[in-house]
């Protein structure tokens, strides 16, 4: 089962369209729910009247902030369903309505008056932190949210270390998950005023406990279904008001509500990546070893803090772990706008951190003449060793990840006799144009993949169950969205168990019926939810095992299990799995076969102080070599060719860990070239994917994946996270592969013809 | 509004409705027919996840108005899937790993089918401009184009 290309168990109902997603959930007597958003990015509320919209047939029930309850949500406590006082962003909810149809709702937002007073609003964190600049939230007492403060070693020894030294700034934007199914939540009460909420979020317990804050209930009285997931890639890491809203709809209507958000919406009020301004120094020795790094970020978290606040751990750790670091230090400041909210996407401040960290690996190199990759490989972690910031690095195979994709670059080289990429003729059959440079770059990343202890648990439950017929039935507190968790869990139990992948049924979205899980997040699952499966699968077979000993008349030792059955080594007899568990069951004392699993691994919350600590119990290493195409005429980069090694600890479905690196590349890929949220005056410019652009098939590159297998000590059969690299290290490779073909640095993403032509023009006027 | 009386042989099967004439053949699929196999990504005729076989041809739902569809023929993920099994488009998606989240596959499928009734040995650059309307999040294209090649492999 295990190292098996199988695929994904969930995927012939939703090639057939039999899936259930959140927008196909239908309940009796359901309404539509629409929110009306702010027209003003700060105001003060002085009026809200209904009453017009009230009498439009159709319409239920409308609710607005005098529906909230007194309690605040949100991991700053600074958020209400609904607001009355102060709208703070245009995404803003003041009223909502549920109504018949969804058109009849609409109708009903625009018969809601509200009446405004309008409030100067800041757009920048710069702005925001100038003396008398408005209070986003007054009770905060500032527009700082957060500092972050770093460092181990002296800079001041690194700087006298250094023979070189390297110093920029980066301007990162604003990126949306662009899940293809948009925000969906269906509320619905039972007549014990207990709620059940059909919802594609990434943290079920976490919701449960943050909805009892967002409608002053109890958290015993919320129960989530989580419907299939259309994606998610960290949208559903957080409750957004959306969400408490439905819920107070069906409450007040005495009927189910279901909010799905329109494309436009998920565009406006869906949270972001938060954008940053990062000032990076870095140095080395003439050896080509590095001396220090230091960085400083600023961060437009938006008008409400989400997760978005959070992202620092991560560059911090990009900035303090990635290769051996002897001097270091990250600061960061997460300053309140009137911006969109900025959440938690894919890669969680990675992309951003790897893309200022990755290129400033090669300004060093360029400063020091020396090869790119040469110059990684010399510096890189190495397995078994414990980086200053706490980093409890165990497996690595970072040195491969950069020697694959170096190779595969070399082949492309060779391919040429000898000459560069810049040199080598175009490949099409049209005729090269003198425009056209050619490049290559490499980058690599580092990112946790054995959980990440953001919260005081890590952990997962499991139960494992094997019937009357043999079938088996894992229950996880982990989330599919896609990834293709079902699938590798069901291998894991189906591999202890002796029984095919087909013959385990795994359920994982109720959270009625599911063991805790902190969420599916941090490339944590595979690891940290496979762990728990596996010891739970262990302890159904252990059961499993006494009970067939004494039918086979041998000792549990003697046995194991195999194409669904028991088998005793010695005798060579054998029991069918439901005549093991019947046998256990059917008799005086009886006990069904149910094993547990409880796995929370051996890291730590990082020093709140220090921010040292090992957050994760393995971290996973990758690399991209990335080759381009720039037309020195229009600043267009077209990439041809993308190579990503991945360390994995062990690839439990090759396939499924492709489709990680592969998806992941899609994303890196917009991030470097065409994602960007352009948001003006806090309001979003470009809410749809004519303008907002993905990349399609069209005009993917080729792309080839490495898998790197390290064997993990503690993964599930040594296995560790995949989900977050495949697109962290993609930006950073290309934009160094800009500068081997023209010789500019981008120090922005995305890398649009307009931005590179405008690095070619600066520089040609040096 | 006043009522408009539509006719449409959708999946094989003719039907009669009575529609608001606002409403696009996706409204039509997903709410009065219970069709749930198109999903609506965009509504704007950008994602391609509620791509269907309008006469034979792909089309995004949710840019035609059901009315304009009046006396055509049209072939949604379920009209194609055979029972008990599945389409070498879909056979092939599955297989081959071009599955994630599975909200865009329905209209990729239809969107395969719609390329190689069209062109039945499409090179590689065909199947790519060809599916270039139907986005995905989660796969990065890879193993789709890999999938939809097999089946023109397989069949020749």
């Amino acid at each position: 089962m295990i190292g098996q290309r199988i695929p994904k168990l969930d995927a012939p109902d939703k090639a057939t369209g039999r899936t259930v997603y959140g927008h196909d959930v239908r309940l009796p007597g359901m309404l539509h729910g629409r929110i009306k958003y702010s027209k003003h990015a700060h105001a003060r509320v002085v009026r809200v009247d209904v009453s017009r919209a009230l009498k439009l047939p159709g319409v239920k029930t409308i609710v607005t902030a005098d529906d909230n309850p007194p309690t605040m949500f949100g991991y700053g406590k600074d958020n209400t369903p609904l607001k009355g006082q102060v709208v703070r962003s245009l995404r803003d909810e003041v009223a909502a309505v549920a109504a018949v149809d969804a058109d009849t709702a609409e109708e009903a937002l625009s018969l809601i008056e509200v009446e405004y007073e309008p409030l100067t609003a800041v757009f920048t964190p710069e702005e925001a932190l100038k003396e008398g600049a408005p209070l986003i939230h007054a009770e905060h007492g500032s527009n700082y949210f957060t500092r972050y403060r770093y460092s181990h070693g002296t800079l001041e020894a690194g700087e006298r270390e250094s023979d070189v030294t390297v110093e920029a700034d980066f301007e990162l934007p604003y990126v949306a998950h662009a899940a293809m199914e948009t925000s969906v939540v269906v509320a619905a009460f039972d007549h014990r005023g207990h709620l059940t909420l059909y919802s594609t979020t990434q943290i079920p317990f976490l919701l449960q406990r943050d909805l009892s804050e967002a409608l002053g209930m109890e958290g015993s009285e919320i129960r989530i279904i989580q419907t299939a997931i259309g994606g998610a890639f960290g949208r559903g890491l957080d409750i957004y008001p959306f969400e408490p809203i439905a819920a107070l709809l069906a409450r007040k209507a005495g009927k189910p509500v279901r909010i799905s958000f329109s494309r436009y919406e998920e565009f406006l009020a869906a949270p972001v990546r938060q954008p940053a301004k990062v000032h990076v120094r870095a140095g080395a020795t003439r050896e080509g070893m590095i001396t220090f790094r230091d960085a400083y970020a600023l961060l437009d978290i938006g008008a409400y803090v989400s997760w978005g606040s959070v992202t620092p751990l991560v560059m911090m750790e990009t900035t303090a772990s990635l290769y051996r670091i002897p001097h270091s230090r990250f600061a960061a400041d997460c300053v309140y706008t009137n911006n969109p909210i900025t959440g938690a996407v894919r890669g969680y401040g990675n992309p951003q951190s790897t893309f200022f960290v990755e290129t400033m690996m090669d300004r060093l190199a360029v400063a020091l003449d020396m090869d790119p990759v040469d110059f990684r490989v010399r510096n890189a972690n190495r397995p078994n060793e414990e980086t200053p910031q706490g980093l409890i690095i165990t497996s690595c195979g970072l040195k491969e990840c950069l020697e694959a994709v170096a190779a595969r670059a070399d082949t492309a080289r060779q391919k040429d006799e000898g000459k560069t990429m810049k040199d080598r003729p175009h490949p099409s059959s049209f005729i090269p144009h003198p425009s056209k440079k050619r490049g290559i770059g490499f980058a690599a990343t580092l990112n946790v993949g054995g959980g990440a202890r953001i919260y005081r648990s890590d952990g997962c439950g499991a139960t494992v169950k094997v019937d009357d017929f043999g079938h088996v039935s894992l229950v996880t507190g982990s989330t599919e969205i896609g990834q293709g968790s079902e699938t590798v869990l069901a291998q894991i139990v189906a591999e202890v168990l002796g029984v095919n992948v087909e013959d385990v049924n795994v359920l994982n979205s109720d959270t009625d019926v599911k063991p805790w899980d902190v969420g599916v997040h941090a490339s944590r699952t595979t690891f940290i939810a496979g762990n728990a499966a596996h010891i739970a699968a262990l302890d159904a077979r252990r059961q499993l095992f006494e009970t067939a000993a004494e039918m086979l008349k041998t000792t549990p030792d003697d046995l194991i299990a195999k194409d669904g059955h028991v088998v005793a080594k010695v005798s060579g007899k054998s029991a069918e799995l439901g005549k093991v568990a019947r046998a256990r069951h059917y008799r005086e004392g009886g006990q069904v076969i149910l094993g547990e699993g409880w796995y929370d691994p051996p890291t730590k919350l990082v020093d709140k102080d220090t921010y040292k600590g090992n957050i994760s119990a393995t971290y996973g290493f990758g690399a991209q070599m990335a080759e381009v195409e720039v037309d020195t005429d229009t600043g267009k980069v077209r990439v041809l060719r993308l190579v990503c090694a991945n360390d994995v600890g062990r690839a439990i479905n090759p396939m499924a860990v492709e489709g990680q690196i592969e998806g992941g590349a899609q994303m890196g890929l917009g991030y470097a070239l065409t994602e960007e949220v352009i948001v003006e005056k806090g309001r979003v410019m470009n809410p749809d994917f004519l303008d907002y652009r993905l990349f399609t098939t069209a005009d993917m590159p080729e792309i080839e994946t490495v898998i790197i297998e390290t064997d993990d000590p503690q993964g599930p059969f040594g296995a560790k996270g995949v989900g977050e690299m495949g697109g962290t290290p993609t930006a950073a490779a290309i934009a160094n592969a800009i500068h081997d073909a023209v010789g500019v640095w981008m120090t922005t993403v995305p890398m649009t013809p307009e931005r590179v032509l405008k690095a070619l023009m600066e520089k040609e006027n040096l | 509004m006043p009522k408009f009386h539509l006719s449409l042989t959708v999946n094989g099967e003719a039907r009669e409705l009575l529609i608001d004439p606002r409403r696009t053949l996706l409204d039509v699929l997903r709410d009065e027919l219970d069709l749930r196999g198109a999903h609506r990504g965009c509504d704007s005729g950008d994602c391609g996840a509620c791509t269907v076989l309008l006469d034979g041809k792909p089309i995004t739902s949710c840019m035609i108005l059901a009315a304009d569809c009046d006396g055509s023929t049209v072939t949604t993920v379920e009209g194609i899937t055979p029972a008990g099994g599945l389409h070498p488009v879909q056979k092939a998606l599955v297989e081959k790993g071009g599955i994630q989240c599975g909200f865009c596959t329905p209209g990729m499928v239809m969107a395969a089918i719609g390329l190689l009734n069209e062109n039945p040995n499409p090179t590689e650059h065909d199947v790519r401009e060809g599916l270039a309307g139907n986005l995905c999040r989660c796969t990065g294209y890879k193993k789709i184009v890999e999938a939809v090649l097999s089946v023109e492999e397989s069949k020749a």
